[in-house]
């Protein structure tokens, strides 16, 4: 299973839980009897041995597993906490640490064993007293990987602080003495930058650069790359061929400011051993290896065999620490957990700001000012808040894949209980949304593929009938369509057949026989959305329970989406779903009806009629006009408002054309007010008995205008 | 007031608003209102229950408005300069706005000098009263009025 995706959750989590479990260790030590903090540290340690094992990462499981165990005991009440124990969990702690920093690094665990903790860990459970863990060679491993200069005293001296011992590859001593050969001078250069310094990666670029100036650098420790990459610490050397002085070397390097000292001196090749010679410290990363074996040597406890063979340290040390890899940048992005609530508070705020905007626009017009230079000010401040506006919902936004990647697995497994051949394509996982979204359209997809997977793909033996390939095609499409995000769910099967429907929805009462002789294949196909409608003969466990396609509407609507559904009888069917890109956020086009203003969201408008009195029709009792050769209801908002018109009735009627999917309807409006960026807000309980009204903004001066859910009114 | 409670445990000190609706003076429990705001324009909207005029716009918060002579089956409100909205934090803070003819004064009465009105109906449902105790004041009596029942709407099916 590829869990890479997960990486974050999963060093996110890990984070807080040894943080939770360093706390409640520290709280234990103070208080051996505290239940709930014993609670805590089992509850955490038994989360961290799952999601490690979720992961893949064995020696963690293993690990905190053991961990686990004891505090089962200690739950129990079999064994007692004690100090020595808690320096055992301690040190087990920092291994666990040591585990995430090097899967923060490299996605690798590593390959400690920590084999000396499990078993002090196991001792405690067999109740010996047993003495902490023998210093595991891991935990100096991290410190010495977060102070390399720690390790100065070590006896074969620090690269980084001393160019005499240096170290470099064959390639760059080839290189050295190419340049000697050359007539170039051969200097060693060790350089200590303040430590109140702050940007210490920029000083010793301006070392580079300076000495590039004059020379070659062939060589410097740490790596060029980690200097950039601000890796080292105040200390760094290098070998530079050039033609200049010493002297002179030590002045371009002392004119950087902050440098605090710089040591040059002739530089003997003949002196330096190559990586391959020394046996000690692994080749890519000369110092950190070396503060490795300094602190084992260091260390009396440490198990023998570590401290004695010094490749095998240098082994583990590329194998613990990722600071050693050559790019050991972290391969997961740095990122912030923020509780949506935070993320709602700012919305909220960006929204008040673009109303103000709003404001001072109005504001700027009524009082008439024409300076050039305040609407200036206003536009940038326009723009500013657009900027902000998308930012804020980039935060928010999430791609699809999260709920989308459930569902292959759902069609392999519907394959067998089906006994039908599917195969599901998807296509635009990629496609972001707000997450409130994302997390509420989950159950409507799957309701629809598994529709899919039910009634629309059929038997086999009919397929064959019909010259269809065995295997029964779903797909899932996802995209983004201006201000909207379409996601279409369809299969190559049977399609819909209105006329079954029809008759189904005569059987069950939902329309009388009358009304069904006049509608049309595609009203047919609409029913299939009423409350209650299934056409499924057989009730089965995939589908078909009456409580299907209705509740994918109402889910639907609830995000201030639509969906409506393409059907060719026995081609297949295609289901639309139609989202928002945002939901607080809308351009709206402003009317206004009898004398009050609304805004109708601009993704619904297909265009602005002028109508003549004359050209209005009646088709069964309804309004209607001729709109380039459709036949388009028209319908009077002053009515459905329940206000009255300032229009006379003889005048030219002002018509907003609305669609919905492929249905379109006029409305007939007293007035255009422009076009504008309306935040939503929401009418609260005690108004939600109008479904005609979603929402409501405030203009710019203060006051309210409703928002009109054409959909309703199609 | 002092001698009131200089003579008697009143107990726990509250502060009422007194509003005028009609004829009728109410208190209101000063730590459930929002906020007093003039009359203002209230934004109709359709297809709401009679009493229901529409919402209006609190410091960038839409809140409804409600008239409570309708609901109270009185008389339409007539708008005067002294019309005020009174901002009540309802349930889960939840904002909801009542007009009121005139505020009047605030009054402080211990919690002792309330008598709760008996209800034991009221599980059942509200009785068409909006009141739920009297308050004794050196200025006289005062109903206190009962915002569940002001915000409770299984009266609209009437």
């Amino acid at each position: 299973m590829d869990v890479s995706q997960y990486l974050g959750v999963f060093l996110d989590e890990a984070k807080e839980h040894i943080q939770t479990l360093n706390d409640s260790i520290m709280q234990l030590e103070e208080d051996p009897e505290n239940e709930d903090c014993i609670n805590e540290i089992f509850r955490a340690a038994h989360s961290m041995k799952g999601m490690a094992g979720t992961m893949g990462y064995k020696h963690m499981q293993e690990l905190t597993h053991h961990m686990e165990d004891v505090f089962s005991d200690v739950r129990n009440g079999t064994i007692k906490i004690n100090s020595s124990m808690i320096d055992t969990l301690f040190q087990c702690l920092d291994a666990v640490q040591g585990y995430v920093d090097n899967i923060t690094e490299t996605q690798d665990e590593g390959d400690e064993e920590n084999a000396n903790i499990v078993k002090a860990l196991e001792d405690i459970r067999s109740g010996k007293a047993a003495a902490p863990a023998p210093a595991p060679a891991a935990a100096p491993a991290a410190e010495a990987a977060a102070a390399p200069a720690a390790a100065e005293p070590a006896g074969d001296g620090d690269g980084t602080k001393d160019w005499h011992f240096i170290q470099m590859d064959e390639d760059a001593k080839g290189n050295i003495e190419d340049l000697k050969e050359g007539g170039k001078k051969i200097y060693g250069v060790s350089v200590k930058i303040q430590e109140s310094c702050i940007l210490k990666a920029a000083r010793a670029f301006l070392v580079f650069k300076g000495l590039e100036d004059v020379g070659e650098i062939a060589v410097s420790q740490p790596s060029s790359q980690d200097i950039e990459d601000e890796k080292f610490d105040f200390n760094f050397s290098l070998v530079v061929a050039t033609e200049e002085t010493a002297d002179r070397v030590k002045e371009i390097v002392m004119n950087v400011s902050e440098i605090e000292s710089c040591d040059i001196g002739e530089f003997d090749i003949s002196q330096v051993k190559t990586a391959a010679e020394e046996p000690a410290p692994a080749p890519a990363a000369p110092a950190p290896a070396a503060a490795q074996a300094a602190p084992a040597a260091s260390a009396p406890s440490t198990p023998a065999a570590k401290a004695q063979t010094a490749p095998e340290a240098a082994k583990e040390a590329t194998g613990t620490t990722a600071a050693k890899k050559p790019a050991g940048k972290p391969v997961v992005s740095r990122t912030v957990r923020v509780d949506t609530e935070k993320l709602d508070v700012l919305m909220n705020l960006v929204s008040e700001l673009i109303i103000a905007k709003n404001g001072l626009v109005s504001a700027a017009n009524s009082a008439g000012i024409v300076s050039g230079q305040v609407n200036e000010q206003i536009e940038y401040l326009e723009s500013v808040a657009t900027n902000m506006h998308e930012s804020v919902m980039k935060v928010r936004m999430v791609p699809l894949e999260n709920t989308l990647q459930k569902f292959p697995r759902m069609i392999r497994d519907l394959n067998k209980t089906l006994g039908k051949k599917l195969e599901l394509t998807m296509t635009g996982e990629e496609t972001e949304l707000d997450r409130t979204v994302v997390d509420e359209i989950g159950d409507p997809l799957m309701h629809l593929l598994r529709n899919s997977a039910d009634h629309g793909i059929e038997e086999p033996a009919i397929r064959a009938e019909r010259g269809k390939p065995e295997v029964g095609q779903i797909f899932l499409h996802a995209y983004q369509d201006g201000n909207s995000v379409v996601i279409e769910v369809g299969d190559d099967g049977n399609g819909i057949d209105a006329r079954a429907v029809k008759e189904r929805a005569i059987e069950r009462g939902v329309v009388s026989r009358e009304q069904a002789e006049t509608m049309t294949e595609k009203e047919c196909v609409e029913l299939l959305f009423h409350p209650g409608f299934s056409t499924a003969k057989v009730v089965s466990e995939i589908s078909g329970r009456g409580v299907g396609l209705d509740v994918v509407k109402s889910k639907v609507e609830s995000l201030s989406g639509t969906v409506e559904v393409k059907t060719k009888l026995g081609e297949g069917s295609t289901w639309i779903i139609r989202l928002p890109l945002t939901l607080a956020i809308i351009q709206a086009l402003m009317i206004v009806v009898g004398g009050d203003r609304y805004a109708i969201p601009l993704d619904n408008i297909q265009s602005i009629e002028d109508i003549a009195p004359g050209d209005i029709k009646f088709v069964e009792n309804r309004e209607v006009i001729n709109l380039r050769g459709s036949v388009t209801p028209i319908i009077r908002l002053d009515e459905a408002l329940e206000t009255e018109t300032s229009r006379k009735p003889g005048e030219n009627m002002i018509v907003v054309i609305v669609k919905k999917g492929d249905l379109r309807a006029g409305l007939v409006i007293d007035d255009l007010d422009g076009q504008q960026e309306i935040v939503i807000k929401t009418l609260g309980k005690y108004i939600n008995k109008c479904r005609l009204i979603s929402g409501a903004t405030i203009l710019g001066d203060g006051s309210i205008a409703l928002i009109i859910d054409t959909n309703t009114l199609v | 007031m002092n001698e009131l409670r200089d003579t008697a445990d009143v107990g726990e000190l509250i502060q009422f608003i007194v509003i005028r609706i009609g004829d009728e003076q109410y208190g209101i429990d000063i730590k459930d209102i929002d906020n007093i705001v003039r009359y203002q324009k209230v934004t109709k909207i359709p297809q709401l229950a009679h009493y229901l005029k529409g919402i209006i716009n609190i410091r960038g918060v839409i809140v409804p408005v409600m008239s409570l002579r309708l609901k109270m089956g009185i008389s339409e409100d007539e708008i005067t300069d002294k019309s005020r909205i009174i901002i009540l934090k309802g349930e889960g803070n939840e904002l909801v706005g009542i007009i009121v003819d005139e505020v009047n004064q605030v009054l402080t009465i211990g919690s002792n000098n309330i008598e709760k009105m008996r209800r034991d109906d009221r599980a059942k449902r509200y009785d068409g009263s909006f009141i739920s105790g009297v308050g004794h004041s050196e200025k006289g009596l005062v109903s206190i009025l009962d915002l569940a029942a002001v915000e409770n709407d299984s009266l609209d099916a009437e």
